[in-house]
């Protein structure tokens, strides 16, 4: 994605907004007067140490914790409060959160569905639309993540890789106008880490609009088109990709990337690797 | 002995409407009770202290009832306070509330050990209430759960027979009967004890499948 279309994106109304975003665990604040904007066909790569929020503000997005204080607006629309003020409905938030969807961590696909079941599920179920439809649409799903010839397998059959790459069908099947990833590749055995970021770079050049809280720095430089870094709860940089991982602002940042630098998650060697053309 | 033997043979239309007696009341209060046992395990789940004080009370205190009191209370002590069933409703009603109680605390159980990201991702992609417990949370719990309910249904059969008390004629009451009729208390009662016996293998033949579906899924 180049960043004079970023650029000229920008000045419409964001896909989602979030302002003066804080949450507290008992004492600790996890979340301190986050401020984010995330355009259409932008990649948002949330990065930072373990235990800087990064996951729970994910988890805030779509009010799967709720946040203390401060608005969340997708398209314009607030999450997780009505008009009055006052907690939303469930059913007004089930509808907000069908439009965003989440990648977890450890997969979390429903254990007694086969993975097209899983596909299928939600889009059957809460968006009630036409079984026939949606199950042409999730095995065109399945194919683009190839994993065609595994649809009435269980999840439990499958590698980490694998269900995944099931975890991201099931949240494209539901046509979201946000993807959210949370640490999608951590839970992975290193060899199968590879399978899952195709998948998502290929997303990413496709337009889709994601957050992705991730550790691959590689991914982060290469796909995103902007980074969040995230330290004690507040957003301390939010910087171009070259211009944090070669000129980042803040000493945090700096200590950060050379942490990574020292284990050569996304040093040169490993990231031609990964980008056989070399950087762009 | 053998004589005696065909003596129950002879009473086979007897036995056989008692055995199936016994399946109905037994298949009912399990259909029963494991549906209430569900709907009260949310409450067990609670974390709020007052309603999981008062789930986990009435759970606790049917557990610890034996079965034969219990269905004396409900057929012939709840007529003094003005609620008079006859015995098939007594013992089916009885059979079904002291089985919620297992059922409930069985489930939950089962509930706590279950993985709670599935549960996480089906608020995400926007299930709610019961269509979220029903679809998301209820078949992995069930199927997991599957073994210990089992037994527990192994258990309502069992129970089923105290119900001979309030005259329900059940598989217990019929060799009872028989017995009784005929002077041939061994044979009668041996009838009903292999009569029992293959009905939870039954069960158990059930709880095998209900198993291999399980382990697909794990």
């Amino acid at each position: 994605m180049s960043d004079a279309g970023t650029a000229g994106l920008s000045a419409a109304r964001p896909v989602l907004t979030v302002a003066a975003l804080s949450k507290t665990f008992g004492s600790l604040a996890v979340l301190d007067n986050i401020n984010l904007k995330v355009h259409r066909r932008e990649t948002i790569c949330l990065l930072g140490p373990s235990g800087s929020g990064k996951s729970t503000l994910l988890r805030c997005i779509n009010w799967l914790e709720k946040p203390d204080s401060g608005q969340i607006y997708l398209n314009g629309e607030r999450i997780g409060v009505s008009r009055g003020g006052v907690v939303m409905a469930d059913r007004d938030l089930s509808s907000m959160r069908t439009r965003i969807g989440m990648v977890f961590q450890h997969f979390a696909l429903w254990p007694h569905l086969t993975v097209l079941q899983n596909v299928m599920a939600a889009p059957i179920y809460v968006l009630r639309r036409p079984r026939a439809e949606v199950r042409a649409e999730a095995e065109d799903l399945l194919a683009k993540v190839g994993l065609s010839d595994k649809r009435d397998a269980f999840p439990a059959k499958l590698s980490g890789g694998q269900k995944q790459r099931v975890g991201i069908a099931r949240a494209l099947a539901m046509r979201p106008e946000l993807l959210l990833f949370d640490e999608p590749t951590s839970a992975l055995d290193p060899e199968l880490v590879g399978e899952v970021l195709n998948v998502m770079r290929k997303l990413a050049r496709d337009g889709m609009t994601m957050i992705v809280v991730t550790h691959e720095m590689g991914f982060a430089r290469e796909a995103a088109s902007r980074i969040a870094f995230l330290d004690r709860g507040r957003i301390v940089e939010s910087a171009l990709p070259e211009q944090f991982f070669l000129t980042p602002a803040t000493d945090r940042a700096k200590q950060f990337l050379q942490r990574y630098a020292g284990n050569g998650s996304w040093q040169a060697g490993q990231f031609s690797e990964l980008h056989p053309g070399g950087p762009p | 002995m053998r004589h005696d033997f065909l003596v129950v043979w002879g009473e086979r239309g007897l036995l056989l409407s008692g055995l199936g007696n016994t399946v109905v009341l037994s298949l009912a209060a399990t259909i029963a009770a494991l549906g209430l046992g569900a709907a009260l395990a949310p409450g067990l789940m609670a974390a709020r202290g007052r309603y999981r004080l008062a789930f986990t009370g009435f759970v606790d205190g049917l557990r610890c009832i034996p079965f034969l009191l219990f269905a004396y209370i409900v057929y012939y002590g709840l007529p003094s306070l003005g609620l008079n069933l006859d015995n098939w409703t007594a013992g089916l009603a009885a059979l079904t509330i002291y089985n919620t109680a297992y059922m409930a605390e069985i489930l939950r159980g089962a509930w706590a050990t279950q993985p709670r990201d599935p549960v996480d991702a089906g608020y995400a992609f926007g299930f709610t209430g019961v269509g979220h417990f029903r679809r998301i949370v209820l078949p992995p719990l069930l199927l997991s759960a599957a073994p210990v309910v089992g037994n527990q249904v192994i258990q309502i059969v069992k129970d089923s027979a105290f119900l001979t008390v309030i005259a329900l004629p059940e598989l217990t009451h019929a060799a009872s009967s028989i017995q009784s009729r005929h002077y041939i208390p061994f044979a009668a009662f041996i009838t009903a004890v292999l009569l029992y016996w293959m009905l939870c293998l039954a069960i158990e033949a059930g709880v095998a499948c209900l198993g291999r579906v399980a382990e697909a899924r794990r």
